[in-house]
């Protein structure tokens, strides 16, 4: 009899679902990616359905219903989170009246009864008999750690969990050992590493909970020998934060609001301490800005970095798993694997709360559930290729409707095709078998174009994804060439760790080019790699092997017989503000609304400019 | 019924029933503003608060 077990994640942001049949997860999906609406919250009844139907079908059960389940697991425990948010009100009292008023009415309508939310939502994806389900509630960040450590490559290994809140703790060290994990600290709120993140991204005029990103690509922009960097650092280690030796941190409450407001920071506070004041959203990127989210990065990796000595001191372990939404932050991340504190770093692909839903499925098989775990020697995430996917007469039916033209071609010329448009210089849209879990493409629904073009990065930036032209794009690699091109050459399958291009494949920048505005130094080439070079010559790396993502490989490989380059630019296949594509209508959506040159959907190939609709060929 | 009792369980086990006063409190009122979507309580809104 096999152990199904079905994770959730929602109702704060990124909902998401995850079926665990024997301890493997056999399907996960983010309900964005359904809803096209980012970040969704909802309770995640498409990608429930998904997992019940197309996770079933996988695991060779047939469609599940949910009480044909053993077990539904929610990633966090409601409760908890409301008596913090009962506790922090009386805390914070005489302030927060109105944030607590508006808190109060959510929790009250709809966040306290989750049990009766959940067999609702559960109901919506298929009929069953609820007086048949199990329904568990994991801890937020028991459920990163569950996702960090079971589908990891490690028997035993130290991890760290840091993001903005869960219900008390906002991070943790725990031991994971065989099919059990241990906590062993706790950061507790409103103390947090990724609210402090967060102020600092607001603060900087990005969105809080998806801004994230934006800052983390600003920060090369920001002048790291200049005296405002060192200065601004020195406020806000001075003022803002205290980090202590052992990772913890304490947040100087009199400058936020978060903790009794509606906002992260106390924005007058700031601006007299940091001298200037909050940037709009949307204007313009002045130096300033740059230098905040450099001093930002820095203190956010000296932060992770005695978090990361502290779980090796703790554990005496050579590996470390990373999961919670601090871990998305790469460049921080990056840092930990480059000071040595240890061998080996895993990190779950879908790091922020959507993987909580992994974690709570894979936590209730080896913890509630008792089962044991054999660790392999590779991770069980399947390349992170763990979404739906779509049959020929899908994708006939969706591009019939679309009235765009397109033809059906054998692999091999599907691939040469491919490889010859982007060897030509144009940029593709790529949509092949299973949607990925977690927040980047990694060649399934992919946008990629030839990163030696320096004017790629701006015209994929501005013509086809329609966003700010200073964020960086990343390379997909063939794993083999990793060490050809870049200086680590480690694995990094997942695409959350940077490494540095190699000094002989380096270009120096111009004289007087670190004075120019980020979107001017955009263009300047950098190294052969201009596309996908940051300022600072780091790149977000996909290693590509051939078992985990066959035909991303053999394009890669295409390319590279064509080119002798085995690196493509590899961006989300998205327009900005929008979701990943999911379905051949998103794809075919996206692609009439952009300047993509081709689309390439299974073995269907759709061109612009082509001949009058229909199947032709 | 059964959020009651949860809650009441979740109460026990962490010590903290200092917090059951203010949850019905929120839940009464809550429960009022849902109500007053309907004409009948509507008046008596304005008048306790």
């Amino acid at each position: 009899m096999s152990l199904k077990i079905l994770g959730i994640s929602a109702f704060y942001h990124d909902s998401a679902a995850a079926l665990s049949v024997d301890g493997e997860i056999v399907f996960a999906a983010h309900e964005e990616r359904f809803t096209r609406k980012k970040h969704d919250r909802s309770f995640p009844a498409n990608a429930v359905k998904a997992c019940l139907e197309q996770g079933g079908a996988r695991a060779g059960l047939g469609a599940l219903a949910p009480d044909a389940l053993d077990a539904v697991v929610f990633y966090e425990k409601p409760l908890l989170k409301f008596e913090r948010l009962l506790e922090t009100a009386y805390a914070f009292a005489p302030r927060g009246g109105g944030q607590f008023v508006l808190s109060a009415k959510a929790w009250a309508g709809e966040k306290l009864f989750m049990k009766r939310l959940l067999r609702e939502g559960l109901a919506a994806a298929a009929p069953y008999d609820a007086a048949k389900l199990k329904l568990l509630f994991s801890e937020h960040h028991l459920s990163h750690a569950a996702s960090a450590f079971y589908p990891s490559p490690f028997e035993e290994a130290a991890i760290v969990t840091a993001d903005g809140a869960g219900e008390w703790a906002c991070g943790g060290i725990f031991r994971g050992a065989g099919a059990g994990i241990e906590a062993l600290r706790e950061q507790r709120f409103p103390h947090s590493l990724g609210l402090l993140y967060s102020a600092f991204t607001c603060y900087a005029g990005f969105r809080v909970n998806s801004g994230e990103y934006k800052l983390m690509g600003l920060a090369p922009y920001g002048d790291p020998a200049g005296q405002r960097v060192k200065e601004i650092k020195r406020k806000i280690l001075a003022e803002l934060v205290s980090l202590g030796e052992d990772g913890s941190v304490w947040l100087n409450q009199d400058y936020f609001d978060y903790g009794a407001g509606l906002r992260m920071t106390d924005d007058a506070r700031w601006a007299a301490l940091l001298g200037f004041p909050p940037r709009a959203p949307e204007g313009p990127l002045l130096p300033e800005y740059c230098d905040l989210a450099l001093a930002a990065q820095q203190v956010t990796e000296e932060a992770l970095i005695r978090l990361a000595r502290e779980a090796a001191r703790l554990t005496g372990s050579r590996n470390l798993c990373l999961a919670g939404g601090v871990a998305l932050n790469c460049a921080a991340a990056s840092a930990v694997l480059r000071e040595g504190i240890f061998e080996r770093l895993w990190l779950q692909p879908a790091a922020g709360d959507a993987g909580g839903a992994v974690g709570a499925a894979l936590g209730a098989h080896h913890i509630y559930f008792k089962q044991p775990r054999k660790a392999g020697g590779s991770d069980s995430m399947s390349g992170a290729l763990l979404g739906p996917e779509y049959t020929d007469a899908e994708i006939e039916a969706a591009a019939g409707a679309s009235g765009l033209a397109f033809n059906k071609v054998s692999d091999d010329a599907l691939f040469a095709e491919a490889a010859a448009l982007l060897a030509e210089g144009r940029v593709i849209g790529w949509h092949q078998g299973r949607a990925e879990w977690g927040p980047r493409a990694l060649g399934n629904r992919s946008i990629l174009a030839d990163a030696r073009d320096p004017g790629m990065q701006e015209r994929v930036n501005l013509k086809i994804k329609r966003r700010e032209a200073f964020r960086p794009f990343a390379p997909a690699v063939l794993a083999e060439d990793a060490a050809a091109w870049f200086e680590g050459g480690f694995s990094s399958p997942y695409m959350l760790l940077l490494d540095r291009v190699r000094q002989d494949r380096r270009k120096p920048e111009p004289p007087g080019t670190a004075a120019l505005a980020p979107s001017e130094r955009v263009g300047i080439a950098r190294s052969d790699l201009p596309a996908v070079t940051h300022l600072d010559y780091t790149a977000r790396l996909q290693t590509v092997d051939g078992k985990a993502n066959p035909r991303f490989h053999r394009l890669l490989s295409g390319f590279k017989a064509l080119t002798g380059c085995g690196v493509l630019l590899n961006t989300s296949f998205n327009v900005r503000g929008e979701p990943i594509v999911c379905s051949p209508e998103d794809s075919l959506r996206c692609f009439m609304a952009t300047g993509l040159d081709a689309l390439f959907i299974g073995n269907y190939i759709f061109r612009k400019a082509a001949p009058p609709a229909g199947r032709q060929g | 019924m059964e959020f009651l009792r949860d809650m009441l369980l979740f109460l026990k086990e962490r010590k903290k029933w200092w917090l059951l006063p203010v949850i019905l409190a929120l839940l009464a009122a809550g429960a009022l503003l849902l109500l007053s979507g309907g004409a009948a309580v509507t008046p008596f809104v304005y008048t306790l608060f």
